[in-house]
């Protein structure tokens, strides 16, 4: 069983909603930024592939991706990472990235290289769960989970087809747009997601725009997880590199308020 | 060849297209399909799309032999279709007309757009002020500063033209912007993508809409000359234009089909377009194509010195077509493109578009090896009215 599986196991006999935390690789300095992350108590990291064209992505993200790209950041970089890290922890690690580098890197040999590092699990923004079969076969037989995403549009049909592609966790998307911080919670949201919990076997992380405690405090008994992503990628920015990893764990902490 | 069964119900032309978009989207890929396929065959929809095309649009387009030109090409019977003396200028307006309408019957209020050379954004303001749909265009601040012409006539027409200032500041980037907007407002908005692109059933959609053209060419060819052509030509930015003249044509094997991509300024990464000779094969904006990209899968910027081409992906049948061979793609410089730009003004008194110019140029090229009895139709995708102040800049008048 792969790490990310073990954590959502741990969270419910604890009956605690976890906090995944994601970061944009080779922006800043990453290594540093993982352990203080950690640190400050994230049950998990999202590495963030950067990529010429984040479709997904607001502002924030966008900006932290074409730095990482000019700071020369490829996607051997993260399996460098991902080694570093697991020198020292065994903090889940969950690949995030668009389809094309991993595509453009070979699905095998992204595979390899992610489950020799010591990745557990990759979430494949623009490929949605009908094309599953691209890339799960490669990533289960190296053991890596795979992840996809849910969001409020999606239907009762393929509320089913996401639930059975995705392994470990689903990754629902809390609102209609882009990632971003955003100052209010959507409204629909705690509704719909008490609905999309009530149809799914598998454990439910929330993420785009949870920012702030107040996001936590209403989502953590209708969900497994929280992921904060632009909040932590513009508190990295946000200052000399030296304060980075700092500013980034208070931003954990801040949003646990433990 | 059999055309109709491409795309399956996947959305594949074998290896290429599908649909790879994050997952907010897919609701919305749904519901355009599904409206699509009822209205596909709807003699109402049919009747109405029809109207509009010849009561607003002026079709048919003219087919026009350029005699003069085609003695500088080595003396073939060359037809130009002219797509150019549509409504707005280009053949976009097929397509742009055409979603609009299926918008329209979706209840959609909202439509968004991108646009590169500008003929695109044109089109679909042009459609939304005829059938009074809100309207906003993304385009890239560099294509913004070379087609300001277009700027103010989307502008003039009632829509919002949104400077995109991301990336390369040109199509690629726009497309980002707008997928982005739709993914915020899915709900209300439609995208009206403008080329044979972007996730299932939009190479669908925009091939049957711009088919058009192929279709009115092969019955005004055969009036005209008793036959259908040798060889037909077009340009390749997206590549519906190119879509539109062959795909009728298609099921005649003895054809034989041209595709010229944008070979820019040489043949380094990020100096062209041309992405059967640089590309590989990538997902970009939803589909999976022949891509410009470099080795770590990051898309390459790309130059063409026309708007409309300066794209690094490319329509996903075009991508099948090219593998199992049966059309055939090169490149045409920015030089040659220009070369032609001005040789079918001073000889025919057509002002090419600059994207429509690259077909030319590959004809003024290599039309000797053609043969000279030969029967060839060329598309004039666009008029180059837009182009002419870029042009005088760039050649100091």
């Amino acid at each position: 069983m792969n790490r990310v599986r073990k954590l959502f196991q741990r969270l419910k006999t604890e009956h605690r909603c976890g906090l995944i935390a994601y970061i944009t690789c080779g922006d800043g300095p990453t290594i540093e930024i993982i352990r203080a992350l950690e640190d400050a108590g994230a049950d998990a990291i999202e590495l963030g592939v950067p990529f010429s064209d984040p479709i997904a992505d607001g502002p924030v993200i966008q900006a932290a991706a074409m730095r990482a790209l000019k700071n020369g950041t490829k996607i051997s970089d993260i399996f460098t990472i991902a080694r570093a890290v697991r020198e020292r922890s065994e903090i889940p690690l969950i690949a995030f990235s668009y389809l094309n580098p991993v595509l453009r890197h070979g699905i095998e040999k992204f595979a390899d290289h992610a489950h020799a590092a010591g990745i557990d699990s990759v979430l494949l923004t623009d490929l949605p769960a009908e094309a599953a079969a691209e890339v799960k076969p490669a990533f289960k037989a190296k053991g890596l989970g795979s992840i996809f995403l849910l969001a409020p549009t999606s239907s009762d049909a393929r509320i089913a087809v996401v639930d059975r592609a995705s392994d470990d966790f689903i990754y629902y998307v809390s609102t209609m747009g882009v990632t971003g911080a955003r100052s209010e919670l959507d409204p629909a949201l705690l509704t719909r997601l008490d609905e999309v919990r009530a149809q799914v076997r598998k454990p439910l992380a929330v993420g785009f725009g949870i920012s702030k405690h107040e996001h936590f405090a209403l989502l953590q008994d209708r969900c497994d997880a929280i992921v904060v992503g632009s909040a932590i990628v513009r508190a990295v920015a946000d200052g000399d590199e030296i304060g980075a990893a700092t500013r980034a764990g208070e931003i954990v902490r801040s949003i646990r308020m433990i | 060849m059999k055309r109709s069964n491409l795309p399956d119900r996947r959305g594949y032309f074998g290896e290429f297209g599908g649909k790879y978009v994050p997952e907010t989207l897919m609701a919305a890929l749904d519901e355009f399909e599904t409206a699509y396929r009822g209205l596909r065959r709807d003699r109402a929809f049919r009747s109405e799309l029809d109207d509009v095309l010849r009561d607003f649009v002026g079709r048919p387009t003219a087919l026009t032999e350029a005699k003069r030109f085609a003695e500088l090409c080595g003396g073939m019977r060359l037809f130009l279709k002219r797509e150019d003396l549509n409504h707005t200028g280009a053949h976009k307006i097929n397509n742009a007309l055409g979603q609009a309408l299926i918008a329209k019957r979706m209840g959609k209020k909202r439509i968004i757009a991108e646009t590169g050379a500008g003929q695109h954004g044109v089109a679909t303001a042009t459609a939304c002020a005829l059938l009074g749909l809100g309207c906003v265009v993304y385009m890239g601040e560099v294509d913004m500063a070379r087609q300001e012409l277009n700027v103010f006539r989307m502008r003039l027409l009632g829509a919002e033209v949104v400077p995109v200032t991301s990336g390369s500041r040109t199509l690629k980037d726009a497309i980002n912007e707008a997928i982005r907007d739709w993914v915020t407002n899915v709900r209300t908005t439609h995208y009206i993508i403008g080329s044979v692109l972007g996730p299932h059933p939009y190479p669908l959609v925009v091939r049957d809409f711009q088919s058009v053209i192929g279709r009115e060419a092969l019955a005004q060819l055969r009036k005209r000359t008793g036959s259908i052509p040798d060889v037909a030509i077009a340009c390749v930015g997206g590549g519906s234009n190119a879509i539109g003249l062959f795909y009728e044509m298609l099921k005649h094997d003895s054809i034989r089909f041209i595709g010229v991509e944008a070979g820019g300024r040489g043949p380094n990464l990020g100096d062209h377009a041309a992405r059967f000779s640089g590309g590989a094969l990538g997902v970009l904006h939803g589909t999976r194509s022949m891509v410009l990209q470099d080795e770590f899968g990051q898309i390459a910027e790309t130059h063409s010195i026309s708007a409309g081409l300066d794209y690094p992906s490319i329509g996903p049948e075009h991508a099948y077509l090219q593998q199992i061979g049966r059309v055939e793609y090169y490149d045409c410089s920015d030089d040659l493109a220009l070369e032609a730009f001005h040789k079918l003004s001073e000889c025919e008194g057509i002002i090419p578009a600059l994207e429509s110019s690259h077909a030319l140029g590959w004809l003024l090229r290599n039309g000797a090896s053609i043969g000279s009895g030969k029967i060839v139709i060329v598309n004039l995708s666009g008029r180059g009215d837009k182009d002419v102040p870029q042009i005088a800049a760039l050649e100091g008048r």
